[in-house]
């Protein structure tokens, strides 16, 4: 039975494929720029892969003008993402928050550089000394 | 160990967690609510029968209930509609039903023409108890026990093994 | 008639690649040298029938043939010619069809190809691509026939998704999939090779050629793409880290590595073991992007419509391929050594410290993209990864590159002394610098960030890699075709950054709702809207807006972005309104309609944003360029071309 809800639900999607232009103004023009902001890194429930920025369906109009009462309100956008993600779960954020469970994911671009390094390094060490001491080094064997 | 078999150990994993996807796949789309085993929020709403009362959910409490959200634009909640009704005289768990995002004279023709399966219709015009409820489409049903704790949430449409199985055994179970 | 004629042929087609394969890997396997004459007739009876199959699946859709379930699926009466033939790939069935008719048209250049290669290496490249060949066939033959009959015959078709009714996105899979594919042959290349046991040189420069022009048709694909989704969905993007998008990107950053570290190979013989690696990645990728865009495993705008069934088989196939070959290769690679030394800041360090940045980059995408799955499987819970994860993490490598590439290109292979070559790198890496300060504080304004950063590399790899070739020509000395090609995808990656940041840094948008009369004053540019009129297409309705642009009262362009209601699907589709002027893109697409005569308006000034496929399709130019390069036409072409070697500037 899921299977035959969801398609459903994601038929609206397609159906208005198009695009939510959303007007909302804030009075403030650091609060717009937090709006848009944080609008665009919430995901939509229905239409899951846009953001509720550019989603059209209501639910998406309804999480935007919850987000604009919030930061009007003076919240703090993290506030607003707890708010989020306490009632639609981490699903719904397109960034995901640091923590134990999403360390690994934050950390592993770090841990392939640092790697990457690593290896690098030790292959040019290893690679230097084979230069220093072959003693054909110099002469020119590019041709093959 | 080779380290010319860290590309097979690795690809390993991937099949295994691509495997587990796969086996999950038609779940997909279907998001775990944060609020199961979490109080219900609690809100008071206008209601669609009776226009001089306002709906207050804490009149719920101590009783099981069921929480289903629905509106007249809404296909699904067609289809589910009569396995509710069917629902309603067997009379083992009462219903309320959340009106969301809907026109009330439609939301009221629809009830007379296809009876109604509620104990009670608060209505949820600007959808603000949807949100708090973390709904994301319609339909959703909600098993609430007689603390207000949600015991259960079923996304999309009702039929009559789910009702039974998940939420008038739930209830009979544990009561 | 033609659809069971189509299905006998794929039918057909399998049973050949089955010969194909067997022929191919167990002739020499057994050595027994007169199966080898097999394998070239069971290659060409392949691609024949495939192409047989193909034209039964065309032709049904020219002729309306709405008793095939996948032509009533996808088409429609009033669908234009164009878009019929290009509905044939516009779903599951018929794209995987396309996938396995390109396999068969790269296995029959290759055929041609290796007929100048040691028999039993060649039939061994044959053997593998007729293996990968037999497990699509049988995939689609057993869970995805495009041929199945309705009965009784629909009187109409469904329409093909009006998404697709573009032609840059009609054109989209078979480039995008001929990328895919080509990376078959590398591996077809590597699997031979790990199968007779020996790589030399002469293996990588047989495979760099195939290498490079698989990755000049991925990049065109991904470039189209991306253009596509900019001015279809209206959105003003032009990437969105979408899984389905990230499932063609890490096969071509993988690819990138590869053309690289083959440099490496077959110069001087080293990486050889991750040359071969890289070549079953590369391709492993591709396989993996096939399956998340078809199992539903993944949330996506562009996957096909999601069949667990389709999974499992996709999974098995993956298991037997890249299982398999990463085996082959557990046991064979520790065989190849080489004791070729190199110094520091020799070519040699450069292309691998490339080669890292590049994979690390691909892993960063591999991990973002399967966060979802791996999280849920590990029973961490459910995440989202969006831009927002992408787009710093993959600055991350990516930066350091250009700065690499930007030094890289004035290295010598073995000796690499830095001081020696100098002074093109510190003077081209200042004037850089220079430009990208006038840009940032005088043309652009604003507060120098990590634009600066990225301006300032993009342009001193411009001309940091025009140094040398030009220096060149000054001389009078010819260029080879790698080398220009080299020179030109280069020169793209640094246009590539600069216009990649312009964009970012320096568009101005405004979401906006006006009535008619009314102006949005927008990047310096007056954008004033006339209303709207109605539209009405072959198979569409709908409504164009009309907005007057102007500067400093001076008209400038008419733009009518539209609406479009597919009517068959029900679907509304946007078509923003675009016009080029001074190198920016001004762009409006039509929202809703807010009555009172109000509509919502999308208004973009992005400057440069053409630059970023323009760049793209420069690199792809220069891939195509490079692989045409004379010493891969004949067989025994020397190694170097005639002064070359000295300059040590070899792509």
């Amino acid at each position: 039975m899921i299977a035959r809800a969801l398609p459903l639900i994601f038929a609206v999607c397609w159906a208005t494929v198009a695009l939510a232009i959303d007007t909302t103004r804030l009075p403030d023009p650091v609060l717009q720029a937090r709006y848009e902001a944080l609008t665009h890194e919430l995901r939509c429930m229905q239409c899951q892969n846009q953001s509720i920025a550019d989603s059209p369906v209501g639910l998406a109009a309804d999480l935007r003008r919850e987000v604009a009462e919030q930061l009007t309100a003076g919240k703090s956008d993290d506030a607003v993402r707890e708010y989020m993600a306490a009632r639609y779960g981490d699903f719904i954020l397109f960034r995901p928050r640091v923590s134990a469970r999403t360390a690994w994911l934050w950390s592993l671009p770090g841990l392939l550089l640092i790697g990457g390094a690593v290896v690098a390094w030790r292959i040019v060490r290893r690679r230097s000394a084979m230069a220093a001491n072959d003693p054909d080094f110099n002469s020119d064997d590019l041709e093959r | 160990m080779n380290r010319f078999l860290l590309p097979l150990a690795a690809f390993v994993l991937l099949a295994i967690v691509l495997a587990i996807g796969i086996r999950q796949s038609n779940t997909k789309g279907i998001v775990v609510s944060p609020l199961i085993g979490r109080a219900a929020p609690e809100f008071v709403l206008p209601n669609l029968l009776d226009a001089t009362k306002r709906f207050d959910s804490r009149v719920m409490k101590g009783r099981w209930y069921a929480l289903n959200v629905w509106g007249t634009w809404c296909i699904e909640c067609r289809v589910e509609h009569e396995v509710l009704v069917a629902a309603r005289q067997e009379a083992k768990l009462p219903i309320v039903g959340l009106n969301w995002k809907d026109e009330d004279t439609e939301a009221r023709a629809w009830l007379a023409q296809l009876g109604n399966p509620y104990e009670a219709v608060p209505v949820d015009a600007e959808g603000r108890v949807a949100i708090d409820y973390g709904v994301y489409g319609a339909p959703e049903t909600f098993l609430i026990d007689p603390r207000g704790v949600i015991v259960y949430k079923r996304i999309g449409p009702m039929t009559p093994e789910i009702w039974q199985r998940e939420f008038v055994q739930r209830a009979a179970g544990a009561s | 008639m033609l659809p069971e004629l189509g299905h006998f042929a794929l039918i057909l087609a399998l049973l050949l690649a089955g010969l194909q394969a067997f022929f191919g890997l167990a002739a020499p396997a057994l050595g027994r040298d007169r199966w080898l004459a097999a394998v070239m007739p069971a290659t060409a009876g392949q691609a024949v029938m495939v192409a047989t199959a193909f034209a039964c699946l065309v032709a049904s859709f020219v002729r309306f043939d709405f008793s095939v379930a996948y032509v009533a699926q996808n088409s429609n009466s009033a669908l234009p010619l164009i878009y019929r033939i290009a509905a044939v790939w516009g779903a599951h069935e018929g794209s995987l069809l396309l996938w396995i008719v390109l396999l068969a048209c790269w296995t029959i250049a290759v055929a041609f190809g290796v007929s100048r290669l040691p028999p039993r290496f060649g039939a061994r490249v044959l053997g593998v691509l007729g293996l990968v060949s037999f497990g699509f066939l049988l995939f689609t033959l057993a869970t995805s026939n495009p041929f199945l009959r309705l009965d009784p015959a629909a009187p109409d078709g469904r329409d093909l998704n009006p998404l697709l009714q573009d032609p840059a996105l009609a054109l989209h899979p078979p480039l995008l999939y001929t990328g895919y594919v080509g990376f078959a042959v590398a591996f077809a290349f590597a699997i031979a090779a790990m199968l007779e046991g020996r790589l030399d040189q002469a293996w990588a420069r047989w495979t760099r050629p195939w290498t490079l022009a698989a990755w000049a048709f991925l990049s065109i694909g991904i470039a189209l793409g991306s253009w596509w989704a900019y001015y279809e969905l209206g959105w003003g993007g032009y990437w969105f880290w979408d899984p389905v998008e990230n499932a063609s990107f890490m096969p071509w950053l993988v690819g990138t590595a590869l053309i690289h570290s083959l440099a490496a190979t077959e110069k001087r013989g080293l990486f050889k073991s991750w040359t071969l690696l890289l070549a079953i990645v590369a391709f492993s990728l591709s396989l993996l992007g096939t399956f998340l865009v078809r199992s539903g495993v993944l949330v996506s705008v562009h996957s096909f419509a999601a069949d667990p069934a389709r999974g499992v088989f996709i999974l098995a196939f993956l298991v037997i391929m890249i299982g398999g070959a990463l085996a082959l290769y557990a046991w064979r690679a520790p065989l190849l050594k080489s004791n070729a030394g190199f110094e520091f800041a020799s070519r040699e360090s450069f292309l691998l410290f490339n080669n890292i940045l590049l994979v690390i980059a691909a892993a960063t995408v591999f991990g973002g993209t399967m966060a979802p799955l791996i999280s849920d499987a590990a029973g961490l819970g459910t995440l989202s990864v969006g831009p927002q994860y992408f787009n710093p993490t993959f600055l991350l490598p990516m930066l350091p590159l250009v700065a690499l590439v930007a030094i890289a290109v004035h290295s010598n292979w073995k000796r690499g002394r830095l001081p020696e070559r100098k002074r093109p790198v510190i003077v081209s890496g200042l004037v850089g610098l220079a430009i990208a300060l006038a840009l940032v504080l005088g043309y652009y304004g604003g507060r120098p960030g990590l634009a600066l950063v990225s301006l300032a590399l993009g342009a001193w790899l411009v001309l940091s890699s025009l140094v040398d070739p030009v220096d060149r020509l000054r001389r009078g000395l010819s260029l080879p075709r790698a080398i220009i090609g080299m020179t030109l995808a280069h020169v793209a990656l640094g246009v590539f950054v600069i216009a990649v940041t312009t964009v970012e840094t320096y568009t101005a948008e405004e979401d906006i709702a006006l009535a008619q009369g009314e102006t949005a004053h927008v990047g310096g540019y007056d954008f004033r809207f006339e209303g709207v009129a109605s539209i009405d297409g072959p198979n569409y309705d709908g409504v164009h807006g009309m907005v007057q642009v102007s500067r400093n009262g001076q008209p400038v362009v008419t733009l009518h972005p539209e609406k479009r209601r597919y009517l068959v699907q029900q679907s509304v589709m946007t078509e923003a309104g675009i016009a080029t002027q001074a190198g920016r893109d001004l762009f409006v697409a039509l929202g809703e309609d807010l009555g009172a005569g109000r509509w919502s308006l999308r208004i973009q000034i992005r400057p440069l944003i053409n630059y970023v496929w323009l760049a793209v399709a420069l690199m792809a130019l220069g891939g195509f360029l490079a692989a045409s390069d004379r010493r891969y036409r004949s067989a025994r072409a020397p190694a170097t071309e005639p002064g070359e070697a000295g300059q040590g500037s070899t792509a």
